[in-house]
Protein backbone atom coordinates (compact mmCIF):
# COMPACT_ATOMS: atom_id res chain seq x y z
CA UNK A 1 0.00 0.00 0.00
CA UNK A 2 2.68 2.64 1.54
CA UNK A 3 4.86 1.61 -2.40
CA UNK A 4 1.47 2.70 -4.05
CA UNK A 5 1.50 5.85 -2.88
CA UNK A 6 5.02 6.96 -3.69
CA UNK A 7 4.16 5.61 -7.27
CA UNK A 8 0.91 7.66 -7.67
CA UNK A 9 3.25 10.76 -6.25
CA UNK A 10 5.97 9.38 -8.54
CA UNK A 11 3.34 9.58 -11.86
CA UNK A 12 2.03 12.56 -10.77
CA UNK A 13 5.36 14.73 -10.67
CA UNK A 14 6.38 13.32 -13.97
CA UNK A 15 2.84 14.59 -15.63
CA UNK A 16 3.87 17.94 -13.89
CA UNK A 17 7.16 18.18 -15.58
CA UNK A 18 5.96 17.05 -18.81
CA UNK A 19 3.13 20.13 -18.15
CA UNK A 20 5.86 21.68 -17.69
CA UNK A 21 8.19 21.31 -20.68
CA UNK A 22 6.38 24.27 -23.00
CA UNK A 23 6.42 26.47 -20.69
CA UNK A 24 10.07 25.99 -20.02
CA UNK A 25 10.24 25.63 -24.05
CA UNK A 26 9.27 28.85 -24.27
CA UNK A 27 11.33 31.00 -21.76
CA UNK A 28 14.46 29.02 -23.68
CA UNK A 29 13.42 29.98 -26.96
CA UNK A 30 12.40 33.59 -25.75
CA UNK A 31 15.92 33.93 -23.93
CA UNK A 32 17.89 33.14 -27.04
CA UNK A 33 16.24 35.15 -29.54
CA UNK A 34 16.83 38.00 -27.57
CA UNK A 35 20.21 36.85 -26.43
CA UNK A 36 20.93 37.06 -30.32
CA UNK A 37 19.18 39.51 -31.53
CA UNK A 38 19.41 42.38 -28.97
CA UNK A 39 22.84 43.52 -28.91
CA UNK A 40 22.74 44.64 -32.77
CA UNK A 41 18.90 46.08 -32.22
CA UNK A 42 20.94 48.24 -29.14
CA UNK A 43 24.17 48.79 -31.92
CA UNK A 44 21.96 50.08 -35.01
CA UNK A 45 19.10 51.41 -32.65
CA UNK A 46 15.37 50.17 -32.95
CA UNK A 47 13.87 52.55 -35.21
CA UNK A 48 16.99 52.79 -37.48
CA UNK A 49 16.76 49.00 -37.63
CA UNK A 50 13.12 48.63 -38.76
CA UNK A 51 12.76 52.22 -40.85
CA UNK A 52 16.36 52.75 -42.88
CA UNK A 53 15.99 51.22 -46.20
CA UNK A 54 19.58 50.23 -46.52
CA UNK A 55 20.25 46.77 -46.10
CA UNK A 56 24.53 46.51 -47.25
CA UNK A 57 25.31 44.09 -44.10
CA UNK A 58 28.55 43.55 -45.38
CA UNK A 59 29.20 46.77 -45.48
CA UNK A 60 28.03 47.62 -41.95
CA UNK A 61 24.32 48.85 -43.10
CA UNK A 62 21.57 46.71 -41.32
CA UNK A 63 17.77 48.76 -42.12
CA UNK A 64 15.72 45.81 -42.78
CA UNK A 65 12.66 48.85 -44.19
CA UNK A 66 12.11 47.47 -47.47
CA UNK A 67 11.93 44.00 -46.10
CA UNK A 68 9.44 45.05 -43.34
CA UNK A 69 7.76 46.98 -46.36
CA UNK A 70 8.03 43.77 -48.51
CA UNK A 71 6.21 42.10 -46.09
CA UNK A 72 3.52 44.16 -45.37
CA UNK A 73 2.50 44.58 -48.85
CA UNK A 74 2.57 40.99 -49.77
CA UNK A 75 0.50 40.18 -46.52
CA UNK A 76 -2.20 42.60 -46.93
CA UNK A 77 -2.51 41.82 -50.50
CA UNK A 78 -3.05 38.42 -49.28
CA UNK A 79 -5.85 39.11 -46.91
CA UNK A 80 -7.96 41.47 -49.24
CA UNK A 81 -8.92 39.00 -51.28
CA UNK A 82 -8.75 35.42 -48.84
CA UNK A 83 -10.45 37.56 -46.34
CA UNK A 84 -14.01 38.10 -48.11
CA UNK A 85 -13.60 34.72 -49.61
CA UNK A 86 -13.14 32.93 -46.75
CA UNK A 87 -15.93 34.46 -44.51
CA UNK A 88 -18.62 33.96 -47.16
CA UNK A 89 -17.34 30.33 -47.01
CA UNK A 90 -17.54 30.32 -43.63
CA UNK A 91 -21.28 31.72 -43.77
CA UNK A 92 -21.89 29.48 -46.32
CA UNK A 93 -20.78 26.18 -44.56
CA UNK A 94 -22.88 27.38 -41.37
CA UNK A 95 -26.02 29.05 -42.63
CA UNK A 96 -26.81 28.27 -46.46
CA UNK A 97 -25.18 24.84 -47.03
CA UNK A 98 -26.97 21.53 -46.14
CA UNK A 99 -24.98 20.39 -43.46
CA UNK A 100 -23.52 17.11 -45.61
CA UNK A 101 -22.08 19.27 -48.23
CA UNK A 102 -20.41 21.16 -44.83
CA UNK A 103 -18.80 18.61 -43.44
CA UNK A 104 -17.54 17.61 -47.11
CA UNK A 105 -16.33 21.23 -47.82
CA UNK A 106 -14.69 21.02 -43.91
CA UNK A 107 -12.52 18.12 -44.83
CA UNK A 108 -11.30 19.55 -48.45
CA UNK A 109 -10.53 22.98 -46.33
CA UNK A 110 -8.59 20.36 -43.83
CA UNK A 111 -6.62 19.16 -46.59
CA UNK A 112 -5.63 22.90 -47.65
CA UNK A 113 -4.45 22.99 -44.51
CA UNK A 114 -2.25 20.27 -44.36
CA UNK A 115 -0.18 20.87 -47.76
CA UNK A 116 2.88 22.02 -46.93
CA UNK A 117 3.92 25.61 -47.68
CA UNK A 118 6.74 24.49 -50.31
CA UNK A 119 4.45 22.65 -52.28
CA UNK A 120 2.06 25.65 -52.46
CA UNK A 121 5.68 27.69 -53.51
CA UNK A 122 6.42 25.05 -56.10
CA UNK A 123 2.75 25.26 -57.32
CA UNK A 124 2.96 28.94 -57.52
CA UNK A 125 6.77 28.85 -59.32
CA UNK A 126 5.17 26.25 -61.82
CA UNK A 127 2.11 27.77 -62.42
CA UNK A 128 1.17 31.40 -61.40
CA UNK A 129 4.61 32.80 -61.79
CA UNK A 130 4.89 32.14 -65.48
CA UNK A 131 0.73 32.79 -65.54
CA UNK A 132 1.72 36.55 -64.26
CA UNK A 133 4.32 36.60 -66.59
CA UNK A 134 2.41 35.75 -69.82
CA UNK A 135 -0.74 38.06 -68.89
CA UNK A 136 0.26 40.63 -66.81
CA UNK A 137 3.78 41.58 -67.71
CA UNK A 138 7.29 41.86 -65.74
CA UNK A 139 8.99 38.78 -64.43
CA UNK A 140 6.19 36.68 -62.55
CA UNK A 141 8.22 36.58 -59.22
CA UNK A 142 5.97 39.87 -57.63
CA UNK A 143 3.97 40.95 -54.91
CA UNK A 144 1.05 39.28 -56.94
CA UNK A 145 2.21 35.69 -57.12
CA UNK A 146 2.86 35.84 -53.22
CA UNK A 147 -0.59 37.72 -52.07
CA UNK A 148 -2.06 34.38 -54.25
CA UNK A 149 -0.26 31.93 -52.70
CA UNK A 150 -0.53 33.32 -49.25
CA UNK A 151 -3.91 33.83 -49.70
CA UNK A 152 -4.48 30.28 -50.69
CA UNK A 153 -2.25 29.15 -47.14
CA UNK A 154 -4.08 31.27 -45.02
CA UNK A 155 -7.54 30.43 -46.27
CA UNK A 156 -8.36 27.23 -43.69
CA UNK A 157 -7.33 29.72 -40.96
CA UNK A 158 -9.69 32.22 -41.78
CA UNK A 159 -12.50 29.44 -42.72
CA UNK A 160 -12.57 27.47 -39.71
CA UNK A 161 -12.06 30.21 -36.96
CA UNK A 162 -15.00 32.70 -38.39
CA UNK A 163 -17.00 29.30 -39.18
CA UNK A 164 -17.01 28.58 -35.28
CA UNK A 165 -17.64 31.67 -34.18
CA UNK A 166 -20.99 32.05 -36.47
CA UNK A 167 -22.01 28.73 -35.41
CA UNK A 168 -21.38 29.76 -31.78
CA UNK A 169 -23.95 32.77 -32.02
CA UNK A 170 -27.38 31.46 -29.67
CA UNK A 171 -29.72 29.68 -32.03
CA UNK A 172 -32.14 32.16 -30.31
CA UNK A 173 -30.69 35.16 -32.43
CA UNK A 174 -32.01 33.67 -35.61
CA UNK A 175 -35.05 32.45 -34.03
CA UNK A 176 -36.14 35.47 -32.96
CA UNK A 177 -35.00 37.88 -36.22
CA UNK A 178 -37.24 35.56 -38.65
CA UNK A 179 -39.86 35.33 -36.06
CA UNK A 180 -39.80 39.40 -36.34
CA UNK A 181 -39.97 39.13 -40.36
CA UNK A 182 -36.44 39.33 -41.57
CA UNK A 183 -35.39 37.34 -44.16
CA UNK A 184 -32.97 35.19 -43.71
CA UNK A 185 -30.23 37.19 -45.21
CA UNK A 186 -31.85 39.60 -43.23
CA UNK A 187 -30.48 37.91 -40.52
CA UNK A 188 -27.24 37.07 -41.35
CA UNK A 189 -25.95 40.38 -42.07
CA UNK A 190 -27.89 42.37 -39.35
CA UNK A 191 -27.60 39.52 -36.70
CA UNK A 192 -25.39 36.98 -36.96
CA UNK A 193 -22.26 38.46 -38.28
CA UNK A 194 -22.33 40.93 -35.99
CA UNK A 195 -22.59 38.83 -33.00
CA UNK A 196 -20.34 36.85 -34.40
CA UNK A 197 -18.06 39.65 -34.80
CA UNK A 198 -15.36 39.48 -32.34
CA UNK A 199 -14.70 35.84 -33.27
CA UNK A 200 -14.14 36.79 -37.32
CA UNK A 201 -11.43 39.38 -36.26
CA UNK A 202 -10.16 37.46 -34.39
CA UNK A 203 -9.51 34.88 -37.97
CA UNK A 204 -8.36 38.06 -39.60
CA UNK A 205 -5.48 38.75 -37.43
CA UNK A 206 -4.56 35.28 -36.42
CA UNK A 207 -4.25 34.33 -40.51
CA UNK A 208 -2.32 37.87 -40.59
CA UNK A 209 0.12 36.80 -38.02
CA UNK A 210 0.51 33.35 -40.05
CA UNK A 211 1.04 35.49 -43.54
CA UNK A 212 3.55 37.24 -42.21
CA UNK A 213 5.44 34.52 -40.69
CA UNK A 214 5.04 32.14 -43.62
CA UNK A 215 8.74 31.55 -44.93
CA UNK A 216 9.39 29.11 -48.01
CA UNK A 217 6.23 29.59 -50.69
CA UNK A 218 6.79 33.28 -50.21
CA UNK A 219 10.33 33.21 -50.89
CA UNK A 220 9.46 30.82 -54.16
CA UNK A 221 7.50 33.31 -55.71
CA UNK A 222 8.33 37.14 -54.92
CA UNK A 223 11.58 36.92 -56.81
CA UNK A 224 13.43 38.60 -53.57
CA UNK A 225 15.04 41.87 -54.46
CA UNK A 226 15.34 43.98 -51.91
CA UNK A 227 13.26 46.96 -53.46
CA UNK A 228 10.72 49.16 -52.37
CA UNK A 229 7.81 47.74 -54.53
CA UNK A 230 6.35 50.08 -56.84
CA UNK A 231 3.07 48.01 -58.12
CA UNK A 232 2.12 44.37 -57.74
CA UNK A 233 4.19 43.30 -60.21
CA UNK A 234 7.42 44.29 -58.41
CA UNK A 235 9.59 41.49 -57.17
CA UNK A 236 9.77 41.89 -53.68
CA UNK A 237 11.67 40.30 -50.31
CA UNK A 238 10.02 39.88 -47.33
CA UNK A 239 11.76 39.58 -43.74
CA UNK A 240 11.08 35.63 -43.48
CA UNK A 241 13.19 34.77 -47.16
CA UNK A 242 16.22 37.66 -46.12
CA UNK A 243 16.41 35.07 -43.28
CA UNK A 244 16.78 32.01 -45.09
CA UNK A 245 18.02 33.33 -47.72
CA UNK A 246 21.30 35.05 -46.09
CA UNK A 247 21.37 32.81 -43.26
CA UNK A 248 23.74 30.11 -44.99
CA UNK A 249 26.81 32.32 -45.38
CA UNK A 250 25.86 35.00 -43.13
CA UNK A 251 28.75 35.73 -40.14
CA UNK A 252 29.15 38.02 -37.59
CA UNK A 253 26.70 41.32 -37.03
CA UNK A 254 25.05 39.98 -40.64
CA UNK A 255 24.20 37.11 -38.70
CA UNK A 256 22.92 38.60 -35.57
CA UNK A 257 21.44 41.25 -38.02
CA UNK A 258 19.11 38.22 -39.33
CA UNK A 259 18.63 37.37 -35.85
CA UNK A 260 17.59 40.79 -34.67
CA UNK A 261 14.90 40.52 -37.57
CA UNK A 262 13.40 36.86 -36.28
CA UNK A 263 13.54 39.12 -32.53
CA UNK A 264 11.51 41.32 -34.57
CA UNK A 265 9.36 38.64 -36.13
CA UNK A 266 9.00 36.70 -32.76
CA UNK A 267 7.72 40.13 -30.36
CA UNK A 268 5.52 41.42 -33.06
CA UNK A 269 3.88 37.69 -33.23
CA UNK A 270 3.58 37.01 -29.59
CA UNK A 271 2.13 40.21 -28.79
CA UNK A 272 -0.31 39.67 -31.83
CA UNK A 273 -1.81 36.02 -30.23
CA UNK A 274 -1.62 37.32 -26.68
CA UNK A 275 -4.06 39.94 -27.64
CA UNK A 276 -6.37 37.64 -29.10
CA UNK A 277 -6.27 35.44 -26.53
CA UNK A 278 -6.66 37.87 -23.45
CA UNK A 279 -9.68 39.44 -25.60
CA UNK A 280 -10.71 36.69 -26.28
CA UNK A 281 -10.81 35.56 -22.59
CA UNK A 282 -12.40 39.15 -21.48
CA UNK A 283 -15.23 38.63 -24.36
CA UNK A 284 -16.30 35.12 -22.25
CA UNK A 285 -15.92 36.82 -19.20
CA UNK A 286 -18.17 40.00 -20.50
CA UNK A 287 -20.28 36.81 -21.51
CA UNK A 288 -20.37 37.82 -25.30
CA UNK B 1 -35.28 43.92 -58.71
CA UNK B 2 -37.36 42.71 -55.40
CA UNK B 3 -36.16 41.03 -52.39
CA UNK B 4 -36.40 37.59 -53.39
CA UNK B 5 -34.44 38.49 -56.71
CA UNK B 6 -31.19 39.94 -54.49
CA UNK B 7 -31.36 36.93 -52.21
CA UNK B 8 -30.84 34.58 -55.40
CA UNK B 9 -28.17 36.48 -56.49
CA UNK B 10 -26.90 36.56 -52.91
CA UNK B 11 -26.89 32.66 -52.56
CA UNK B 12 -25.63 32.37 -55.94
CA UNK B 13 -22.58 34.51 -55.03
CA UNK B 14 -22.46 32.67 -51.44
CA UNK B 15 -21.84 28.88 -53.63
CA UNK B 16 -19.92 30.52 -56.13
CA UNK B 17 -17.07 31.04 -53.05
CA UNK B 18 -17.40 27.24 -52.18
CA UNK B 19 -16.74 26.72 -55.87
CA UNK B 20 -13.54 28.41 -55.64
CA UNK B 21 -12.23 27.03 -52.78
CA UNK B 22 -12.89 23.57 -54.23
CA UNK B 23 -11.03 24.90 -57.60
CA UNK B 24 -8.28 26.16 -56.05
CA UNK B 25 -7.76 22.24 -54.12
CA UNK B 26 -8.44 20.36 -57.02
CA UNK B 27 -6.12 22.22 -59.41
CA UNK B 28 -3.61 22.22 -57.22
CA UNK B 29 -3.54 18.49 -56.29
CA UNK B 30 -4.67 17.71 -60.01
CA UNK B 31 -1.97 19.94 -61.44
CA UNK B 32 0.98 17.98 -59.13
CA UNK B 33 -0.70 14.47 -59.50
CA UNK B 34 -0.86 14.95 -63.66
CA UNK B 35 2.81 16.18 -64.10
CA UNK B 36 4.58 14.42 -61.59
CA UNK B 37 3.29 10.56 -62.35
CA UNK B 38 5.29 10.14 -64.94
CA UNK B 39 8.41 10.50 -62.76
CA UNK B 40 7.34 8.43 -60.06
CA UNK B 41 8.95 4.83 -60.29
CA UNK B 42 10.54 2.19 -57.97
CA UNK B 43 13.98 3.92 -58.67
CA UNK B 44 13.08 7.08 -57.70
CA UNK B 45 11.78 5.66 -54.25
CA UNK B 46 14.37 3.15 -53.45
CA UNK B 47 17.43 5.33 -55.56
CA UNK B 48 19.58 7.35 -53.42
CA UNK B 49 19.69 10.95 -55.16
CA UNK B 50 23.12 11.84 -57.31
CA UNK B 51 24.41 14.88 -58.93
CA UNK B 52 22.82 17.45 -56.63
CA UNK B 53 19.31 15.58 -57.67
CA UNK B 54 19.78 15.88 -61.45
CA UNK B 55 19.85 12.35 -61.43
CA UNK B 56 18.81 9.10 -59.37
CA UNK B 57 15.99 8.55 -56.90
CA UNK B 58 15.18 10.36 -53.80
CA UNK B 59 15.53 7.91 -50.92
CA UNK B 60 18.21 9.24 -48.35
CA UNK B 61 15.36 12.47 -48.26
CA UNK B 62 12.67 10.23 -47.61
CA UNK B 63 14.64 8.29 -44.72
CA UNK B 64 15.44 11.27 -43.45
CA UNK B 65 11.60 12.41 -43.28
CA UNK B 66 10.82 9.41 -41.45
CA UNK B 67 13.84 9.51 -39.10
CA UNK B 68 13.47 13.28 -38.74
CA UNK B 69 9.54 12.97 -37.93
CA UNK B 70 10.09 9.57 -35.47
CA UNK B 71 12.59 11.32 -33.52
CA UNK B 72 9.94 14.43 -32.91
CA UNK B 73 7.12 12.22 -32.55
CA UNK B 74 9.24 10.04 -30.00
CA UNK B 75 9.97 13.42 -27.88
CA UNK B 76 6.75 15.39 -28.08
CA UNK B 77 4.01 12.61 -27.40
CA UNK B 78 5.10 11.64 -24.21
CA UNK B 79 5.37 15.34 -23.02
CA UNK B 80 2.28 16.63 -24.77
CA UNK B 81 -0.18 13.53 -23.60
CA UNK B 82 1.49 14.31 -20.33
CA UNK B 83 0.70 17.74 -20.15
CA UNK B 84 -2.70 17.07 -21.04
CA UNK B 85 -3.26 14.53 -18.12
CA UNK B 86 -1.77 16.62 -15.60
CA UNK B 87 -3.72 19.23 -16.78
CA UNK B 88 -7.15 17.87 -17.24
CA UNK B 89 -6.39 15.13 -14.12
CA UNK B 90 -4.39 16.60 -11.75
CA UNK B 91 -4.16 20.07 -11.75
CA UNK B 92 -7.31 22.13 -10.44
CA UNK B 93 -9.42 23.90 -12.77
CA UNK B 94 -8.69 27.83 -13.47
CA UNK B 95 -5.29 27.96 -11.61
CA UNK B 96 -2.87 30.34 -12.53
CA UNK B 97 -0.50 27.75 -13.70
CA UNK B 98 -3.32 26.23 -16.05
CA UNK B 99 -4.23 29.88 -17.67
CA UNK B 100 -0.43 29.93 -18.36
CA UNK B 101 0.29 26.87 -19.74
CA UNK B 102 -3.05 27.86 -21.93
CA UNK B 103 -1.58 30.88 -23.00
CA UNK B 104 1.94 29.46 -23.74
CA UNK B 105 0.81 26.69 -25.20
CA UNK B 106 -1.22 28.98 -28.03
CA UNK B 107 2.13 31.21 -28.16
CA UNK B 108 3.78 28.43 -29.07
CA UNK B 109 1.55 27.80 -31.44
CA UNK B 110 1.07 30.96 -33.23
CA UNK B 111 5.35 31.16 -33.91
CA UNK B 112 6.60 31.11 -37.35
CA UNK B 113 8.65 28.00 -37.80
CA UNK B 114 11.23 30.17 -39.51
CA UNK B 115 11.67 31.75 -35.77
CA UNK B 116 11.55 27.81 -34.22
CA UNK B 117 14.59 27.66 -37.60
CA UNK B 118 16.43 30.46 -35.73
CA UNK B 119 16.11 29.34 -32.32
CA UNK B 120 16.96 25.47 -33.21
CA UNK B 121 20.11 26.51 -35.07
CA UNK B 122 21.66 29.03 -32.28
CA UNK B 123 20.13 26.49 -29.03
CA UNK B 124 20.74 22.99 -30.75
CA UNK B 125 23.10 23.36 -33.64
CA UNK B 126 25.40 25.74 -31.81
CA UNK B 127 24.67 26.31 -27.88
CA UNK B 128 24.46 22.31 -27.48
CA UNK B 129 27.00 21.71 -30.18
CA UNK B 130 24.64 19.02 -31.47
CA UNK B 131 25.39 20.27 -35.28
CA UNK B 132 23.15 20.02 -37.98
CA UNK B 133 21.71 16.71 -37.56
CA UNK B 134 18.58 14.70 -37.15
CA UNK B 135 18.75 15.57 -33.07
CA UNK B 136 18.65 18.85 -33.42
CA UNK B 137 15.80 18.60 -36.29
CA UNK B 138 13.85 16.70 -34.68
CA UNK B 139 14.11 18.34 -31.25
CA UNK B 140 12.83 21.64 -33.09
CA UNK B 141 10.04 19.86 -34.54
CA UNK B 142 9.13 18.18 -31.48
CA UNK B 143 9.10 21.71 -29.80
CA UNK B 144 7.00 23.01 -33.04
CA UNK B 145 4.19 20.11 -32.55
CA UNK B 146 3.92 20.08 -29.20
CA UNK B 147 0.82 22.48 -28.99
CA UNK B 148 -0.86 20.44 -31.47
CA UNK B 149 -0.32 17.34 -29.36
CA UNK B 150 -1.49 18.75 -25.65
CA UNK B 151 -4.39 20.16 -27.05
CA UNK B 152 -6.19 17.24 -28.93
CA UNK B 153 -5.20 15.34 -25.79
CA UNK B 154 -6.66 17.40 -23.34
CA UNK B 155 -9.82 17.65 -25.75
CA UNK B 156 -9.70 13.63 -26.10
CA UNK B 157 -9.36 13.34 -21.91
CA UNK B 158 -11.83 15.93 -21.44
CA UNK B 159 -14.30 13.89 -23.14
CA UNK B 160 -13.79 10.45 -21.27
CA UNK B 161 -17.33 11.11 -19.07
CA UNK B 162 -16.94 11.69 -15.79
CA UNK B 163 -18.77 8.04 -14.71
CA UNK B 164 -15.71 6.40 -15.15
CA UNK B 165 -13.78 8.07 -12.65
CA UNK B 166 -16.05 8.61 -9.91
CA UNK B 167 -17.20 4.62 -10.52
CA UNK B 168 -13.60 3.78 -10.43
CA UNK B 169 -12.48 5.61 -7.45
CA UNK B 170 -15.54 4.15 -5.97
CA UNK B 171 -14.33 0.78 -6.59
CA UNK B 172 -11.03 2.21 -4.50
CA UNK B 173 -8.66 2.05 -8.05
CA UNK B 174 -6.18 4.72 -7.33
CA UNK B 175 -5.92 8.21 -10.23
CA UNK B 176 -3.05 6.39 -11.96
CA UNK B 177 -4.67 2.96 -12.34
CA UNK B 178 -7.91 4.72 -12.85
CA UNK B 179 -5.95 7.16 -15.84
CA UNK B 180 -3.92 4.07 -17.25
CA UNK B 181 -7.28 1.24 -17.16
CA UNK B 182 -9.85 3.45 -18.24
CA UNK B 183 -9.40 7.35 -19.10
CA UNK B 184 -5.98 6.64 -21.29
CA UNK B 185 -7.85 4.06 -23.93
CA UNK B 186 -11.04 5.84 -23.79
CA UNK B 187 -8.91 9.15 -24.75
CA UNK B 188 -6.88 7.10 -27.26
CA UNK B 189 -8.61 7.76 -30.95
CA UNK B 190 -8.27 11.58 -29.45
CA UNK B 191 -4.76 11.28 -28.88
CA UNK B 192 -3.80 9.15 -32.10
CA UNK B 193 -5.52 12.12 -33.96
CA UNK B 194 -3.49 14.54 -32.58
CA UNK B 195 -0.56 12.41 -33.22
CA UNK B 196 -1.65 11.88 -37.23
CA UNK B 197 -2.07 15.62 -37.55
CA UNK B 198 1.28 16.45 -36.01
CA UNK B 199 3.08 14.03 -38.46
CA UNK B 200 1.86 15.75 -41.41
CA UNK B 201 3.09 19.04 -40.09
CA UNK B 202 6.54 17.38 -39.66
CA UNK B 203 6.57 15.58 -42.81
CA UNK B 204 5.93 19.17 -44.80
CA UNK B 205 8.17 21.62 -42.37
CA UNK B 206 10.80 22.96 -44.37
CA UNK B 207 11.62 26.61 -43.14
CA UNK B 208 12.62 24.91 -39.06
CA UNK B 209 14.26 22.05 -41.03
CA UNK B 210 16.58 23.32 -43.60
CA UNK B 211 18.71 25.79 -40.30
CA UNK B 212 18.63 22.60 -38.14
CA UNK B 213 19.26 19.55 -39.95
CA UNK B 214 20.54 20.65 -43.04
CA UNK B 215 20.49 19.69 -46.21
CA UNK B 216 23.23 16.93 -46.92
CA UNK B 217 22.28 14.05 -49.54
CA UNK B 218 23.99 11.69 -47.32
CA UNK B 219 21.91 8.45 -46.37
CA UNK B 220 21.24 9.52 -42.08
CA UNK B 221 22.77 6.79 -40.42
CA UNK B 222 23.16 8.50 -36.92
CA UNK B 223 21.48 10.59 -34.79
CA UNK B 224 24.04 13.02 -35.33
CA UNK B 225 24.24 13.13 -39.22
CA UNK B 226 22.36 15.71 -41.13
CA UNK B 227 20.29 15.15 -43.16
CA UNK B 228 17.68 16.74 -45.86
CA UNK B 229 14.01 16.11 -45.90
CA UNK B 230 11.91 15.63 -48.90
CA UNK B 231 10.14 18.91 -48.27
CA UNK B 232 13.84 21.17 -48.49
CA UNK B 233 14.86 18.29 -50.81
CA UNK B 234 11.31 19.89 -53.10
CA UNK B 235 12.78 23.61 -52.15
CA UNK B 236 16.15 23.03 -53.40
CA UNK B 237 15.11 21.17 -56.86
CA UNK B 238 12.78 24.02 -57.76
CA UNK B 239 14.53 27.03 -56.34
CA UNK B 240 17.78 25.73 -58.25
CA UNK B 241 16.16 24.63 -61.04
CA UNK B 242 18.39 21.01 -60.78
CA UNK B 243 15.38 19.08 -61.88
CA UNK B 244 11.54 19.65 -62.59
CA UNK B 245 10.46 16.55 -63.44
CA UNK B 246 12.20 14.98 -59.93
CA UNK B 247 10.36 18.25 -58.20
CA UNK B 248 7.50 16.92 -59.30
CA UNK B 249 7.71 13.47 -58.50
CA UNK B 250 8.61 14.92 -54.80
CA UNK B 251 5.94 17.13 -54.66
CA UNK B 252 3.68 14.57 -55.67
CA UNK B 253 5.17 12.12 -52.60
CA UNK B 254 4.20 14.10 -50.40
CA UNK B 255 1.14 15.26 -51.63
CA UNK B 256 0.24 11.58 -51.33
CA UNK B 257 1.86 11.50 -47.72
CA UNK B 258 -0.12 14.18 -46.32
CA UNK B 259 -3.70 12.91 -48.36
CA UNK B 260 -2.83 9.80 -46.49
CA UNK B 261 -2.40 11.13 -43.56
CA UNK B 262 -5.48 13.38 -43.43
CA UNK B 263 -7.50 10.28 -44.04
CA UNK B 264 -5.95 8.43 -40.76
CA UNK B 265 -6.20 11.43 -38.72
CA UNK B 266 -10.73 11.61 -40.27
CA UNK B 267 -10.52 7.47 -39.43
CA UNK B 268 -9.47 7.78 -36.09
CA UNK B 269 -12.03 10.81 -35.55
CA UNK B 270 -14.77 8.82 -36.83
CA UNK B 271 -13.84 6.16 -34.06
CA UNK B 272 -14.03 9.13 -31.38
CA UNK B 273 -17.52 10.14 -32.47
CA UNK B 274 -18.96 6.42 -32.94
CA UNK B 275 -17.95 5.98 -28.77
Amino acid sequence: MKRNKINERLVEILLRVSASASVLAIIIITFFIFYKGIPLLAKVGIIDFLFNLNWNPTKGSFGIGAMVIGSLAVTLSSLIWSVPLGIMTAILMAEIAPPKFSGILSRLVELLAGIPSVVYGFFGLIVIVPMIRNYLGGVGLSVLAGAIVLGIMILPTIINISRDAINAVPEEYKVNSLALGATHYQSISRVILPAARSGIITAIVLGLGRAIGETMAVLMVTGNSAVIPDSLLSPVRTMTSNIVLEMGYAAGDHQAALFATGTVLFVFIVILNLAVSISMKAGTEDGN
Amino acid sequence: MGTKGKEKIITVLFWFSALIIIAILVGIIGYIVVKGISAISWDFITQPPSRAGKEGGISTTIIGTIYLTLVAMILAVPFGVGAALYLEEYGRKNTRFGYALKLTAETLAGIPSIVYGLFGFVFFVIFLNMGWSILSGGLTLAIMILPTITRTAQEAVIAVPQEYRSNSFALGATKWYTIKRLILPAAAPGIVTGIILSIGRAVGESAAVILTAGSSLGMPLNITDPARTMAVHLYILAMEGISMERAFGTALLIIVLIVIINYLANLSLRKLARQ
